[in-house]
């Protein structure tokens, strides 16, 4: 039991680093009808700001935090702004051409400065040990992790749910020609969805930083993880993202406990939760939370 | 009516709207109104009659500049909107001066409830008292308060349509443009949403101009009229004097000169033989 409850927990912690991921590519996918490839980019770029300023410039972590997540909101801002505004009225497949271009470049990018290649580690600022919970110890890091996770949803929530701005994105996301009908600025809402991508993108990355550590393929690989996660979720549900997240999260850390040892080789944590999706859309062909289209009789 | 001279719109307030001249052509090519012209008098409701194609929606969104997202421009002509000209401006800039347009086929955002589709007409007042405004809109529309947590998707036709114009009303506009507000709806709730939009617009003063094939409804709430053909205006006047007019009940009202109805083959016939231009 102990060792469920230890897996669930390791898992609810990936799970909560991949619904911050998703999230980001959710909100551009609901307002735009964009995918962008290049969303394990702007977690890397968030994660290597941090470190940056923490290793560099001796910048206390929280504050660096805060100044990674106000840049990755530029990046996403200035992206739509540069990359993408001009496409407007294009095919889709153009602009989704585009962030796979974009990734290419930050990634060139990144690879110029001396975080491209090698780990790199933020220095400790947690305390040492953890939580003990149930016979089962989680690590401050993973606390950390959990919680960050939840105050951005719940601010996110927050936002969708309460405030005009929130209720307008989604508006756009619903109908666009009735969104500019009541004086809504699409462009404005298109660059305020890749604003907040990167916002939650950054703090995605900074905390597989605080866990695990930074690397740069290791954190691009986690924007194409995102891909199950929104599939299984729905791709244009926000409460999809996060759930599809911690599904998939913890299936990958039970398949690793109880699948690995059956299986020569192991292994079985990237294949498992693929095969649960492949089920759900089985029978959820839009995903768990995605949107059917309202068809009233 | 010899002799008499007819009433102008301006006879019946300070004009809010003119619309001077103006032509549309969609992708570059096809040409869709051809010199269409009309004022909207300030506090009245006009109303902008005629067929399916006649260009009616065109004029509407050349106004409201919801032409750009349908690959439309005004290529000639002024819309002068209290003395500004307003051609090719973008929706957000006309919303912001004033003109809402609530679009045909009512376009609610069905995945958002009733008081969040509400809520995202409060944009460009996002300073504003939320409840407050939404409280004004149940006031006009008491069925939508009944409604304010159901999907606005869910909702019917009639409950959609009053949607779409209190969503309209929450940025507080001078001047309303309805586009074909009883589509498909049942008489008896064209009636009342045309009753709300004149008591809207006795008690707010806003200046309403509707876009409408039901000829009939239209003019009775309406205090001035236009009829449009193939992208002109043929006709205008005052709702009185078209509904008198004779070819305004023959081919809009369903009237025939001798009084009673008439048959769809007999009006068909007569338009050919007579046309407004």
């Amino acid at each position: 039991m102990t060792y469920f409850l230890q897996l669930v927990i390791s898992g609810l912690v990936v799970g909560s680093i991949y619904a911050l991921a998703a999230l980001g590519f959710v909100l551009i996918y609901k307002s735009s009808r964009v995918i962008n490839f290049a969303h394990g980019q702007f977690i890397a770029v968030g994660a290597f700001v941090v470190y940056a300023l923490v290793a560099y410039l001796g910048v206390n972590v929280w504050l660096a935090l805060l100044l990674s997540l106000v840049s990755t909101a530029l990046l996403g801002f200035l992206v739509e702004k540069l990359f993408l505004k001009p496409l407007v009225g294009q095919p889709i497949i153009s602009v989704i051409m585009v962030t796979i271009g974009l990734a290419s470049l930050i990634d060139g990018l990144v690879h110029l400065t001396p975080l491209g290649g090698g780990n790199f580690s933020l220095p400790k600022f947690l305390p040492e040990g953890g939580i003990a919970f149930l016979g089962v110890s989680v690590s401050y890091p993973q606390v950390l992790a959990v919680f960050l996770t939840a105050v951005f949803l719940l601010a996110f929530g927050w936002f969708f749910q309460r405030s005009t701005l929130g209720a307008a994105m989604r508006a756009v996301a619903d109908d666009q020609m009735a969104a500019m009908s009541l004086g809504v600025s699409v462009e404005h809402v298109f660059a305020l969805a890749w604003a907040a991508a990167g916002i939650t993108a950054a703090a995605a990355g900074f905390i597989v930083g605080t866990i695990s550590g930074i690397n740069l393929e290791g954190l691009v690989a986690i924007g194409l993880r995102v891909f199950p996660v929104v599939i299984l979720g729905g791709l244009d549900s926000i409460p999809g993202a996060v759930i599809g997240g911690i599904i998939i999260g913890v299936l990958e850390n039970l398949a690793t406990g109880y699948l690995d040892p059956l299986v020569p080789g192991g292994g079985t944590s990237e294949v498992f939760p693929f095969l649960v999706l492949l089920l759900v859309l089985w029978f959820k062909p839009h995903g768990l939370f995605g949107t059917e289209e309202i068809e009233r009789v | 009516m010899p002799g008499e001279r007819p009433t102008r719109p301006e006879d019946l307030g300070e004009i809010v709207l003119e619309v001077n001249n103006i032509e549309v052509v969609y992708h570059d090519v096809i040409q869709v109104l051809r010199g269409v012209s009309l004022k909207v008098p300030k506090g009245r409701i006009t109303a902008l009659l005629g067929p399916n194609g006649a260009g009616k929606t065109t004029t509407l969104r050349a106004i409201s500049g919801l032409l750009k997202p349908e690959y439309g421009k005004v290529t000639d002509g002024r819309i002068v909107y209290e003395g500004r000209d307003l051609a090719n401006r973008g929706p957000e800039e006309i919303v912001r001066m004033g003109i809402v347009q609530v679009p045909e086929g009512r376009h609610v955002f069905k995945h958002l409830t009733v008081e969040e589709n509400l809520r995202v007409g409060l944009y460009i007042h996002q300073g504003r008292n939320a409840r407050e405004e939404i409280e004004r809109i149940y006031h006009y529309f008491p069925r939508l308060r009944d409604l304010r947590n159901k999907l606005a998707g869910y909702t019917s036709g009639g409950e959609q349509q009053m949607l779409a114009i209190g969503r309209a009303l929450m940025a507080r506009p001078r001047l309303l443009l309805l586009d074909e507000p009883s589509l498909g709806l049942a008489p008896l709730l064209v009636r009342e949403i045309f009753a709300i939009v004149e008591r809207i617009n006795a008690e707010e003063g806003v200046s309403v101009l509707v876009v409408e094939q039901n000829a009939a409804i239209a003019l009775k709430a309406a205090h001035y009229g236009y009829i449009m053909e193939q992208g002109r205006i043929v006709l205008e006047g005052t709702a009185e004097y078209l509904e008198k007019n004779p070819d305004v009940s023959e081919f809009y009202l369903g009237v025939a000169k001798g009084g009673g109805r008439k048959s769809f083959r007999e009006v068909k016939a007569y338009r050919r033989r007579k046309r407004f231009m």
